[in-house]
């Protein structure tokens, strides 16, 4: 009896969901373990075996308190706290599986930082011949889209799985409409190690979180050619400009570009060799090829189809993003990464910020 | 000139899903009304002293609101206004005066006294009294008079006025989904929420409701209308509430909120108009006012949280269709003296008892149709809901609305969520007027011309465009129809994407629905808005107005087309 006193919410021993066992979703749930039981989705089953058997996924050591599931039912009647953690072109897919399980009182807190994109059959991101904001929907948007659930949530900011699994120090934002949501997201990632602060404005969050990977990529590039830091003060400066401009066309706030889902996150990517991102962009300057950098890379780099994408909307929303625009012709016209900087270092524009 | 003449109406009257007025929920809350309005005094208290839990802060906002009703007394009187307003509030003003001498510890109990008095006052004052003698009184003296009007101004022979050749439903069409309504008018309580373009709104949904065969709805209408002593009598009698849009405090706001709320929980079928004014510009409403959705997401939560039965609360859109609004040249110019200002709107009351018989006389007199469309009925969450009550998601598998309720496995009550829940609420009912709206061909020739020649001076800023003379604006007969074309066939396709509706008048040869379009758009102004020319060609008589009409249609899209 006494047992049950002591947990008077049947909610709190409720398991917390994470869905997608990369690198992200094992961290998140090793920190969500220090408190709570976790349940891990994995893709395959191979994974949920190594998982729950080797106490390891992927280099990381496994907290005691996950368990590694391969059914979103099961998962989805557990818990009523769910972290999807799959890559921007999967996650539909995924909330399409995930849906037929989900209740109004799910809350869903995500942390993908891709576009989502749906276009007319037989079509490409190339061939289309328009790409605008009813095409390309932001990952809560899809989750609304897709499902019943309305408690909706992201995390963003700078969030290098290999650090925060060293337990280094750093921060989130969760992001959301409902202060619930922020709250219970807050309540679960909080540590002595790890800031959690909040915002409401999601779909802001959401863009400036994606957006950023364009800039990780010319960062990269950046390093590859062996330039120091004045480059890269004047691109992350003028790269966080072009992010607000493509945010405001895709219905951000500006508020979210300053915060550290914006600034925040495109300082740390930019500057870390760790990322995948900036990974594609270093190894394009030393002269590889674009296919065959993906293709020994274990995860997503999320940044390639954002670039596409980007320069899509920003073609037709008519705004200048001139590095988006650069960068997409060395990633797939062949541009070298040097004649690109070189038009970018000639371009005649001096206005430095305009839009505050 | 071919005026659309409605076709005489088939359709069988819809019988009544209640037997007796003594069974309508309206008649309960009226007969128990000094019940009801202790209880909705003592709940807007408990309310008010939620949100302003420090006696510190509620002086601050008494104070705010005698400073704010005496300026009211001072600067804006009424007809309707109680006789001792002025001393009534002047005695608070004396009373808060004393209290603000007092030590927060000593103010809690004459405080909670003054709050009682004032919520009160208010909750007494927004109360309606629904009678069943005058219910029928009314609704006979409509019949007929509607009617007489009706025939008397239509048929053109002497001792027309006592003939029965045309009845109202021969005049407005009622559209959509009837039937759905009917069955959930029976299982649990309705909201409806129409679009507002005209003063004869109120009353003709009135009428359409009666029609419908469903018991009458209780509304909020503005205290301003209750100025006029005919219509205060009819509302009155039909159960309607005062909404007094010059009290913006707290305490008022509360009160009329918490009134709406209990009413719900009781089973009373409401009607908002949720734009909260007419619709000054004729856009169909883009902003809705949270405040009274929210009751209907509150009473839904209370309910869920009743030991009783659960009722379920269904919100219904509805929009008004008209080819022509009376009161379109004094919108459009409020509109216009006020675009890009913050301010707001003066209620005028240019109105009596001649004026309104004046306009009815008009309003029966034109032979143009008005339609109504009755929109899917959408739980509070804005779900589409099937004929058992049943929320459907948008694959058709069945929604608990109850779990928008639950955290952590219990109900709870979070008032944060269900702001964000009203926002969401509001955008549906918004996306879901668009897709209801019923175009007619007046609206697209409107649409048409103004965006042509707004293309064509495109330099001129809105302001300027509109003092152009009539000499400047002509449009080439052959562009127009081509333009014409074009946009009909968008609209076609975006009809079968479920995007918009159309009235049937609206197919066939293009010339012929122009010249239905142009014959009928704002057809009874002194100025009409539209018209060909000796040559053939397309021009205006009052630019302004044509805007007014014109937008309508803004927000589809369509301007692309043009």
């Amino acid at each position: 009896m006494s047992t049950e006193r002591t947990h008077s919410k049947t909610s709190d021993e409720k398991p917390i969901g994470v869905i997608g066992a990369g690198n992200f979703g094992t961290v998140i749930a090793n920190m969500i373990a220090q408190n709570r039981k976790v349940l891990l989705y994995a893709r395959n089953t191979h994974d949920v075996k190594n998982i729950n058997e080797k106490r390891q996924n992927r280099g990381h050591e496994i907290h005691e308190n996950i368990t590694a599931v391969h059914d979103y039912k099961l998962l989805a009647n557990a818990c009523d706290v769910i972290f999807p953690m799959v890559p921007s072109a999967h996650f539909r897919s995924m909330m399409k599986q995930l849906a037929p399980h989900l209740h109004p009182y799910h809350m869903l807190i995500h942390g993908t930082k891709g576009f989502d994109i749906t276009l007319p059959e037989g079509e490409t991101i190339e061939s289309v011949k328009k790409l605008d904001r009813s095409m390309v929907k932001t990952m809560s948007e899809v989750i609304r889209e897709e499902s019943v659930a309305v408690r909706i949530g992201c995390l963003a900011g700078p969030n290098l799985s290999k650090e925060l699994a060293m337990r280094q120090p750093a921060a989130t934002v969760v992001a959301s409409h409902f202060q619930e949501v922020i709250q219970t997201g807050k309540k679960l990632l909080k540590s002595d190690r790890f800031q959690v602060y909040e915002n409401n404005d999601i779909v802001g969050v959401e863009i400036a979180g994606v957006l950023k990977n364009i800039i990780a990529i010319a960062s990269g590039a950046l390093s590859g050619l062996g330039f120091g830091e004045n480059a890269k003060g004047l691109l992350i400066s003028r790269g966080a400009v072009e992010m607000v401009y493509l945010g405001r066309a895709l219905g951000g706030d500006l508020k979210a570009f300053l915060g550290v889902a914006g600034i925040g996150d495109l300082v740390t990517t930019c500057n870390s060799p760790m990322s995948r991102n900036f990974t594609v962009g270093y190894r394009l300057a030393k002269g590889e090829k674009l296919d065959q950098i993906v293709a020994d890379m274990h995860e997503v780099a999320e940044g390639i189809n954002t670039v596409r994408i980007a320069k899509k909307c920003a073609d037709h929303y008519k705004v200048r993003a001139l590095i988006t625009d650069r960068l997409y012709k060395v990633l797939f016209e062949g541009l070298t990464v040097e004649d690109a900087l070189d038009f970018l270092m000639r371009y005649p524009l001096n206005v430095d910020i305009d839009f505050i | 000139m071919e005026i659309l003449e409605e076709k005489k109406n088939k359709n069988k009257k819809y019988e009544p899903i209640l037997e007796g007025i003594s069974e309508w929920p309206v008649y309960q809350l009226s007969k128990n009304r000094k019940e009801f309005i202790e209880e909705v005094t003592r709940k807007s208290i408990e309310r008010i002293r939620e949100l302003r839990p420090s006696n510190k802060q509620l002086l601050d906002d008494l104070q705010a609101t005698a400073y704010r009703e005496q300026n009211r007394i001072k600067r804006n009187r009424w007809r309707v206004d109680p006789k001792d307003d002025s001393s009534f509030w002047s005695d608070v003003k004396n009373e808060l005066v004393e209290l603000s001498t007092k030590t927060p510890d000593e103010l809690t109990a004459p405080i909670d006294q003054l709050l009682d008095r004032i919520v009160h006052r208010y909750a007494s004052e927004i109360a309606g009294s629904f009678k069943p003698s005058s219910y029928r009184f009314a609704r006979e003296v409509v019949k007929f008079w509607f009617s007489r009007l009706l025939n008397g101004a239509r048929v053109k022979k002497f001792g027309a006025f006592f003939r029965n050749q045309y009845t109202l439903r021969d005049k407005i069409h009622i559209v959509g989904k009837v039937k759905l309504l009917r069955k959930l008018a029976r299982k649990g309580t309705v909201v409806m929420v129409p679009t507002h373009f005209s003063n004869l709104d109120s009353i003709l949904i009135g009428w359409v409701i009666h029609e419908m065969g469903l018991p009458a709805f209780i509304y909020g209408a503005g205290l301003n209308l209750f100025n006029i002593k005919i219509i205060a009598y009819f509302m009155n009698s039909l159960g309607a509430y005062k909404v007094d849009r010059r009290k913006k405090n707290l305490p008022y706001l509360e009160t009329l909120k918490m009134y709406s709320n209990l009413a719900l929980q009781k089973g009373a079928h409401s009607l908002f108009f949720p734009g909260g004014t007419r619709s000054r510009s004729g856009m169909i409403e883009k902003q809705l006012k949270l405040g009274l959705l929210s009751t209907a997401i509150e009473a839904q939560r209370a309910n869920y949280n009743s030991e009783g039965e659960q009722r379920k609360i269904f919100v219904v859109p509805v929009t008004l269709n008209y080819h022509f609004v009376l009161e379109a040249p004094e919108l459009i110019e409020d509109y216009l003296s006020v675009k890009g200002q913050d301010r707001y709107f003066q209620e005028n009351d240019k109105y009596g008892s001649f004026q309104l018989i004046r306009f009815l006389m008009k309003f029966f007199g034109n032979r143009s149709t008005i339609s109504v469309s009755i929109g899917p009925a959408l739980d509070v969450m804005g779900n589409y809901v099937n004929e058992e009550g049943h929320s459907l998601d948008s694959h058709n598998r069945i929604i608990n609305t109850k779990d928008y309720f639950i955290s952590s496995g219990e109900l709870t009550v979070d008032r944060q969520r269900e702001d964000e829940y009203t926002r969401m609420l509001s955008q549906r009912i918004v996306s879901e007027y668009h897709r209801i709206n019923r175009v007619f061909a007046s609206h697209i020739v409107s649409f048409i011309a103004f965006e042509l020649w707004q293309k064509k001076f495109h330099q001129l800023d809105l302001f300027n465009l509109l003092r152009l003379t009539e000499d400047d604006l002509e449009l080439d007969y052959q562009e127009f129809r081509a333009v014409f074309k074009r946009v009909r066939k968008q609209i076609y396709l975006m009809k079968a994407e479920g995007k918009i509706n159309f009235a049937s008048h609206v197919k066939g040869k293009a010339d012929m629905v122009i010249g239905r379009g142009l014959d009928n758009v704002g057809v009874f102004h002194l100025n009409r808005p539209l018209l060909k020319n000796k040559k053939g060609n397309i021009t205006t008589k009052d630019l302004s107005l044509l805007y007014y009409y014109h937008n309508r249609l803004v927000g589809y899209g369509l301007e692309q087309h043009i």
